[in-house]
């Protein structure tokens, strides 16, 4: 069974929709084939999909594995889908940004510092699935605390919240500011 | 002009905020954060107020808010530092320096997200098939569950356990909770699971309650979906 576990694996991918974890892999191999043979095989996938320049390669998001396509061809792919590209608006994505780092966060945390109510977004975040309930604050009214979800870490394509892309430093911050035209 | 009067375009959520407009100034003046001209900025930032009026966009109260914090720090300005004062003043200006160095923050943090690449606008998988199918093929015989129908057929479930234990309250809101992030779980990994199917292994009528309390909470917060099948009468409960 070994010797086409690799194949295996994929057959499982490619059937699976959304992620396939190692864990998921190992219950359905069975107790022959040992975690490490699986993590083996799928990095040996994901280097044959890399190494073959195919249209589509092996991602590790959410604690999980799935064929994605590559990013250079996504103008073909909406093009054939005829979609307008899933985009979050301005507000959104701040407001996201601050769920995702500071987590766990309360709404009025995230108001504070963007300056806006954002009952709204809160409420689009959720339907979208990005972000979810992580419990109350010990405070009085026990405010609600948010956190991301798994859908935000695949939509992302994040393995964990840890690889979210770390911050530039303030002094950085005032001479490239975000969207701007001018240079000081 | 009567015709633009009737109809205010709301700016919230989607649009920027009083934090941006102020970062626009300080950009468009080229100026420090750590050495705002106050005067300047609030006589402006209250000129973009004007526009926005003229304009008829739907000016929120936030923005009311940033223009008053702008005026109150413009009028401690204008106060001499006490001398007798052996406190060393903070320069009025840092109550509006800190929010815009993390709102500057924010937004560095929303670009990098916006940087990488995202799923379905420049990464894409093979759509969910048979489920998402399934799904798309019983929407149309699902139907949404109203409270009242919910409570007619959690009363079925319940009926038939004894009625002596008396809800202790207290307990309960922890409880609620606890139960949330354990359906949470339970729906991460199946999708969906019938109203009943939630029930089961409760024997306590207070467990079944708390239960139900915590389907009703996460239908509030949007967490989940109850739909019932028109034929079968089942009601299913769907995540996301």
């Amino acid at each position: 069974m070994a010797d086409n576990l690799k194949a295996i694996i994929e057959s499982l991918l490619f059937v699976t929709d959304g992620a396939l974890s190692i864990k998921r892999l190992k219950s359905v191999l069975g107790d022959d084939i040992t975690v490490q043979e699986i993590k083996e095989a799928v990095r040996g996938l994901m280097v044959d999909y890399e190494a073959e320049k195919r249209g589509f390669i092996l991602h590790e998001v959410a604690g999980g594995y799935q064929f994605r396509t590559r990013p250079e061809y996504k103008e073909w792919i909406v093009k054939l889908k005829q979609l307008s590209p899933a985009r979050l608006s301005r507000a959104a994505l701040e407001t996201l940004a601050v769920i995702a780092y500071k987590q766990p966060v309360l709404r009025t945390d995230v108001e504070h510092l963007r300056g806006v109510d954002s009952s709204g977004i809160f409420r689009t975040l959720l339907e979208k699935d990005l972000i979810r309930v992580l419990g109350r604050k010990d405070l009085p009214g026990r405010p609600i605390l948010y956190g991301t979800t798994r859908r935000f870490l695949e939509v992302f394509g994040l393995r964990e919240l840890g690889c979210l892309p770390s911050l530039d430093e303030m002094e950085q911050l005032e001479i490239s500011w975000p969207s701007g035209s001018k240079s000081s | 002009m009567t015709m633009t009067e009737a109809y205010k375009v709301q700016l919230k959520d989607v649009f920027e905020g009083p934090m941006d407009l102020l970062v626009h100034l300080v950009k468009k003046n080229d100026v420090d954060i750590y050495d705002i001209p106050i005067a300047i900025i609030v006589e402006q930032y209250l000129g973009y107020m004007e526009i926005m009026e003229e304009l008829s966009l739907e000016v929120s109260g936030d923005f009311l808010v940033m223009a008053a914090s702008l005026m109150h720090i413009k009028s401690r300005m204008l106060i001499p530092a006490e001398q007798d004062n052996d406190e060393e003043t903070e320069d009025p200006r840092m109550e509006i320096v800190r929010p815009l160095e993390e709102f500057l923050r924010i937004r560095n943090a929303a670009d990098k997200l916006s940087g990488l690449s995202l799923l379905d606008r420049d990464i894409f998988c093979r759509p969910a098939t048979e489920e998402m199918t399934d799904m798309a093929k019983d929407l149309r015989s699902l139907r949404p569950v109203g409270l009242f129908e919910l409570i007619d057929a959690f009363q079925r479930i319940a009926k038939g356990i004894s009625k002596e234990h008396l809800v202790d309250i207290t307990k309960e809101m922890i409880s609620v909770k606890q139960k949330i992030s354990e359906l949470m779980e339970i729906l991460d990994e199946k999708k969906d699971i019938t109203f009943q199917e939630l029930f089961i292994g409760e024997h306590s009528r207070e467990m079944l309650i708390i239960t139900f309390l915590a389907v009703l909470e996460m239908i509030r917060l949007n967490l989940i979906r109850v739909m019932q099948h028109a034929d079968s009468g089942i009601i299913r409960i769907y995540g996301g």
